[in-house]
């Protein structure tokens, strides 16, 4: 712990060498942003009158209101997946050997090595009327006609949650490894059982873990433009490609803008949830 | 689940565990140990007592014997329906619950409701002298306190063993020593069965009433403190546990109770066969203790040069190299006006008695 002056030099210097950054995102973050919100505020796609009826327009549709409800949602069930698949996999991650650590890790991160695009369309392979699971299933006689798994919710959070997984795994392994593994013992020791120790000791002591694998993949997935339009096909409509045919396709760019920023919004209140929970679980943190 | 009983007995029965690789941990280790008793388990790091500790709380499964617990066979037991009460080097208490609830984790694993939980809790806290740390976190708690709240939560199950993992290492000194007390009261006042695990001999010697002395897998002595450093069986136990010179030599002639030795370092010493009879003409190795050794005036026991005298508060003591070019070291207790020795002094050394220095037969 510094002594006050000491403190502040270390903190001016820390700024000058932030600087650089800082500026790069002035110009190509800050500034697009209120250019952004500057042209949401008018009326007509002409930008010549001034008001807030996109928002009012947004906020009273039916249909834009049950799209930003599907992609929040959507966003939840990929997190939900996420949590119940990874937890495992990071928990099994800290208590093998070093040779299948390395193992583990590399099947984890082997989605980040491979395009988007072309992890979007092998999953398209699988999920297709004559996908690989519709294909197995029939041979084996286990169903009659294909099932639509292409261009359904389920196949859309199935594909983003195998993308998003390594944003949940990677925290809960580091959340997990923190935890001092004489913890198990001691409450084995003192007569509980794997599940109570997993619910009174692994589970709480892992949250910073699980809170920020959460917001990461909850944050990855609902903005996923590329996987949620691929996967979902036309009939599904989520806010990345709604903002995309409001600006790209019908060149309404006040709307787009309005859009955008309501999803912002929606986004950081999401966020900021889990931010909280994760400070309140911070008591926790440290031993 | 185990009810509450103070003082079972616990046997170790030829244990022996084998890592998957094939190295050996521990090897045939057989202790029987009575229902009350303080045992240190002692050795140096690496000797297989912390794999023996694992071994009596069920966390690893030996290759082969028994642990048996009064008289339960635990084998088959998984740690948690052992009940026996483990405090672990770090203490390991929850960082995320309160004292009164790392207290209380037992009894809520085993179903006690709260009001009960929180009565026993406070009971035990008070027990280790901690009644009003009960609501905070173990992090805001200096070392000893948290080894206290560990002892209290290990002692709420009511454990019919308690086993202590190197318990006082990580505390400095004065405190280790408060602790050691506080642990034997605790332990008498409980009456209950408690083996440390621990590398420090005087811990061992100190609180134990009897002390398991273990190397390389294997059990080498397993007496009283006075046993152990009075009378080692082996010669590791006689040189770890305590300082000790060791003198090669040849066996002159012996008995069962008396060797007549020429020492390398030239002078015919009368040792005690620690191994039972030595055979004439053998090479042993004789331990004896640096404040065993007496400097003598008259031409009996064995010439050296003094090098360098270190004094020790109470006692000083003398390093002296002998007519071998081997190095002895010699303690004196600090009486009035010792005489001070000078560098390169000529002098001549004894054991104070024949049965304080040990003969082992030298092993190639």
């Amino acid at each position: 712990m510094g002594t006050a002056p000491a403190s502040r030099d270390v903190t001016s210097y820390g700024m000058g060498l932030a600087a650089p950054l800082a500026l790069f995102f002035l110009f190509f973050f800050v500034a697009p942003l209120v250019q952004l919100f500057w042209l949401s505020l008018h009326n007509d796609t002409a930008g010549l009158h001034w008001g807030l009826g996109q928002y009012i327009h947004f906020l009273t549709d039916p249909f834009s209101l049950s799209v930003l409800g599907s992609t929040l949602l959507l966003g939840a069930e990929v997190t939900a997946v996420c949590l119940v698949l990874g937890f495992p996999i990071a928990w099994l991650y800290q208590r093998v050997g070093p040779r299948l650590q390395t193992i583990i890790i590399l099947i984890v991160l082997l989605p980040l090595l491979t395009s988007v695009v072309v992890r979007t369309f092998a999953w398209i392979v699988i999920l297709g009327r004559q996908g690989i699971i519709n294909a197995t299933l029939q041979s084996l006689g286990i169903i009659d006609t294909p099932l639509k798994l292409l261009y359904t919710q389920f196949g859309v959070v199935i594909a983003l949650a195998q993308v998003q997984m390594p944003l949940m795994i990677l925290p809960l392994i580091t959340a997990l490894g923190r935890i001092d593994s004489n913890l198990d013992d001691a409450s084995c020791s003192l007569g509980a059982g794997s599940w109570r120790t997993f619910f009174r000791v692994v589970l709480p002591l892992s949250l910073p873990g699980v809170i920020a694998g959460c917001t990461l993949t909850y944050a990855a997935a609902i903005t996923a433009f590329i996987t949620q339009s691929l996967v979902g096909g036309g009939q599904m409509l989520f806010m990345p490609m709604y903002l995309y045919q409001q600006a790209s396709t019908l060149q309404n760019w006040p709307f787009a803008s309005a859009i955008s920023i309501i999803f912002l919004l929606a986004v950081l209140a999401v966020v900021s949830v889990f931010t909280t929970l994760g400070r309140l679980s911070r008591g926790y943190g440290g031993a | 689940m185990a009810e509450p009983q103070g003082g079972r007995s616990l046997v170790v029965d030829a244990v022996t565990h084998r890592y998957p690789s094939g190295a050996l941990a521990v090897e045939n280790i057989n202790l029987d140990i009575k229902g009350g008793e303080i045992i240190a388990l002692l050795g140096p790091s690496g000797c297989g007592k912390t794999t023996l500790l694992r071994i009596i709380a069920g966390f690893i499964a030996q290759t082969q014997g028994r642990i048996i617990i009064g008289d339960d066979i635990v084998d088959t037991l998984p740690p948690n329906r052992r009940a026996v009460g483990i405090v672990f080097q770090n203490y390991a208490l929850f960082p995320h619950l309160s004292i009164s609830e790392n207290v209380a984790y037992g009894l809520a694993a085993r179903g006690i409701d709260r009001a009960t939980r929180q009565r026993e809790s406070q009971r035990l806290l008070e027990l280790v002298q901690l009644p009003t740390m009960a609501e905070r976190l173990p992090r805001q708690l200096s070392g000893g306190q948290q080894q206290r709240v560990a002892l209290a939560r290990a002692l709420a199950i009511k454990p019919s063993i308690l086993l202590l993992d190197e318990p006082f290492a990580a505390l400095d000194k004065n405190l280790r020593l408060d602790m050691q007390i506080e642990v034997k009261r605790l332990q008498r006042v409980s009456g209950i069965t408690t083996l440390i695990v621990t590398h420090d001999q005087e811990e061992a010697l100190s609180m134990a009433d009897r002390v398991a002395v273990l190397s390389q897998g294997k059990l080498e002595q397993f007496g009283t403190p006075s046993d152990v450093y009075d009378r080692p069986q082996t010669l590791f136990v006689n040189t770890f546990v305590g300082s000790s010179n060791r003198m090669p030599g040849v066996v002159v002639s012996a008995d069962r109770t008396a060797a007549k030795i020429r020492l390398d370092a030239g002078a015919e010493i009368i040792a005690r066969p620690a191994t039972g009879t030595l055979t004439e003409g053998g090479r042993v190795t004789v331990c004896i203790r640096p404040e065993h050794l007496q400097f003598v005036g008259d031409e009996t026991g064995f010439a050296g040069v003094v090098g360098m005298s270190l004094p020790l508060g109470a006692t000083v003591v003398h390093e002296v190299t002998t007519a071998d070019g081997s190095g002895v070291k010699i303690s004196q207790a600090r009486i009035g006006e010792t005489r001070a020795l000078e560098s390169g002094a000529a002098v001549r050394l004894a054991p104070l008695a024949p049965s304080l220095a040990n003969a082992f037969p030298a092993t190639l």
